[in-house]
């Protein structure tokens, strides 16, 4: 489960159910080049929350980068998202 | 590709980092500076920091670059050397001075925060660059700004050098004086060691030891507020059930510490040393190990029953690091610094916690009498007392113990002092009026213990 094996990303979405969130994550998601592997979307905790496993290795942009653009627009929309490497969730949750 | 975790898990990972300050508390490269000596000095100065400079060039970018792809914060890149005593020997004490500068440039070239290893190890005896050293140091860190600086006085095979004991009492109580607008700050970057670690990645003890390679990568965690907020929404659990909470919480906290040990040695070229099982609390609520305690059902930290908690705490911490990651090592255990613990500057203040019981609580977690303020008259021989009961615990139970107290010059119990940042501000506590230096003049080591009969 080594860093160099995958490039795929966990994106999260959480915040009020509102129209369009999966337009525009999905949209900033296709303008960097980056492809969308699985969605998976609940309310849990009263909140709406969006799961999404992508694939950066066509990405033109960092992780790190990425993570800045989705965090920023998402706060203007009233959303916490987040992007972090699926390694941070192997790690920590499977032995 | 499915989703492989479940969305609580996703959740709860990301929940740590927002409410409850889970981050890499430091990812240290070692750097060994065995080929830096040169009778010249100037040459030397310029060897050491070369390589340095070199060893270290983008630890800080790789560091940055690491947690935005992975979004756990890495709050400290640091480095630790070699102990400069043993890489300087021939050194006299301004000589000493100028090696502390030329490594506090280099620590600023790279960015680092700061620098471990203006060091010594005596717990036998005292070479010509080690008495060098140690007559440098309140001039070094009062006259840098990234270096920190350690002396091992003694181990639970040399026993405790009594002599350095008695030295260090006054050196600590200059390194505060020469710092006393600053409230001291040169002793806060100072520590005096039984049994101390080579691969500590955490300061101000943080140095290279000789047994370690070229160069090392350590990484040290955190978290003591995810671990207050398990043990706060686990009101009813008994002792069993906590300590099993706490340890699955740790292995959470550890495998970070593990994988972003692996990037970033992978990122640098640099071997993966360990990672340092710590709770290392800082000021900010919410990040504090105190109030772990408190949360376990003590009305203030320091109050009877602290140090079952606390050892409670910290063997559950180790336990559930120690299966989280391949290699383990450093100071490993909860941290008890009170500058750096909103809940133990709580306590102090309240009267509930005392030097006597913070004493006590190190001979059950890691790492020692750590930043704490001490009033300004207080003598050089009651600070190297306080150093050998400290010494002493750490020498007969097998352990890592230390001292970093702070003279408050000009204060007494009860003001306070700020050192900003992660070193944060305490209040002044109070010693024992009655004097010990009769005792630490006796000059000399006390012998290493016996280690069977174990009582």
């Amino acid at each position: 489960m080594g860093s160099d094996k995958s490039n795929r990303g966990i994106v999260t979405v959480l915040g009020k159910d509102q129209i369009g969130i999966i337009a525009w994550v999905s949209g900033k998601l296709a303008e960097n080049k980056v492809n969308i592997l699985d969605i998976s979307q609940t309310i849990l905790q009263d909140f709406f929350t969006m799961i999404m496993v992508v694939d950066l290795s066509t990405s033109v942009i960092e992780m790190g980068e990425l993570a800045v653009i989705l965090r920023t627009e998402g706060q203007a929309r009233g959303l916490q998202v987040n992007i972090q490497h699926e390694d941070v969730f192997t790690y920590m949750h499977r032995v | 590709m499915t989703i492989t975790f479940a969305p609580e898990e996703i959740l709860q990972t990301i929940e740590m980092v927002r409410n409850e300050n889970l981050d890499i508390r430091t990812i240290t490269m070692g750097i060994s500076l065995l080929d830096c000596t040169d009778q010249d000095l100037k040459r030397m100065e310029r060897k050491i920091y070369d390589k340095i400079t070199q060893s270290a060039a983008n630890l800080v970018k790789v560091g940055n670059n690491l947690e935005a792809r992975y979004g756990i914060p890495i709050i400290n890149k640091r480095i630790s050397v070699t102990p400069v005593a043993i890489v300087a020997a021939h050194l006299d004490q301004d000589g000493m001075v100028r090696i502390a500068k030329t490594l506090d440039a280099a620590a600023r070239e790279v960015g680092v925060n700061f620098l471990g290893g203006f060091s010594a190890l005596v717990q036998k005896g005292l070479t010509n660059g080690d008495k060098a050293l140690m007559r440098a140091i309140p001039q070094a860190l009062a006259e840098t700004e990234t270096v920190c600086s350690s002396v091992n006085i003694g181990s639970t095979k040399a026993g405790i050098n009594m002599d350095a004991v008695a030295d260090m009492g006054g050196i600590i109580l200059e390194s505060a004086r020469l710092t006393a607008v600053k409230d001291g700050i040169a002793a806060a970057k100072l520590v005096v060691f039984c049994n101390a670690p080579e691969d500590n990645p955490f300061m101000a003890g943080a140095f290279h030891g000789v047994g370690e390679p070229e160069r090392v990568l350590n990484v040290g965690v955190s978290g003591p507020g995810v671990v207050a907020h398990v043990v706060k929404n686990n009101p009813e659990a008994n002792f069993g059930e906590l300590a099993n909470l706490i340890k699955r919480t740790a292995f959470k906290i550890t495998r970070m510490g593990e994988l972003m040990g692996r990037a970033a040695s992978a990122e640098l070229g640099v071997p993966f040393g360990i990672v340092d099982l710590s709770l290392a609390p800082t000021p900010a609520v919410g990040d504090s190990v105190a109030e772990i305690l408190e949360f376990m059902g003590l009305e203030r930290a320091g109050t009877h029953g602290t140090t079952a908690a606390l050892a409670l705490l910290n063997d559950a911490v180790k336990k559930g690091g120690a299966m989280a990651s391949s290699h383990v090592g450093g100071l490993s255990g909860a941290f008890i610094p009170v500058s750096e613990d909103a809940g133990m500057i709580r306590a102090v203040e309240e009267g509930a916690l005392t030097l006597d019981k913070l004493e006590a609580m190190t001979c059950v977690c890691s790492v020692g009498l750590d930043m704490i303020a001490l009033p300004g008259d207080v003598t050089p021989e009651t600070i190297s007392a306080i150093i050998a009961d400290e010494a002493a615990i750490g020498m007969i139970n097998k352990k890592t113990t230390a001292v970093r107290v702070i003279p408050a010059i000009g204060k007494k119990a009860g003001d306070r002092v700020e050192f900003g940042g992660l070193l944060g501000g305490a209040p002044v506590i109070e010693v024992h009026p009655f004097s010990s230096t009769q005792f630490v003049r006796r000059g000399g080591r006390i012998p290493a213990p016996i280690t069977s009969l174990s009582n």
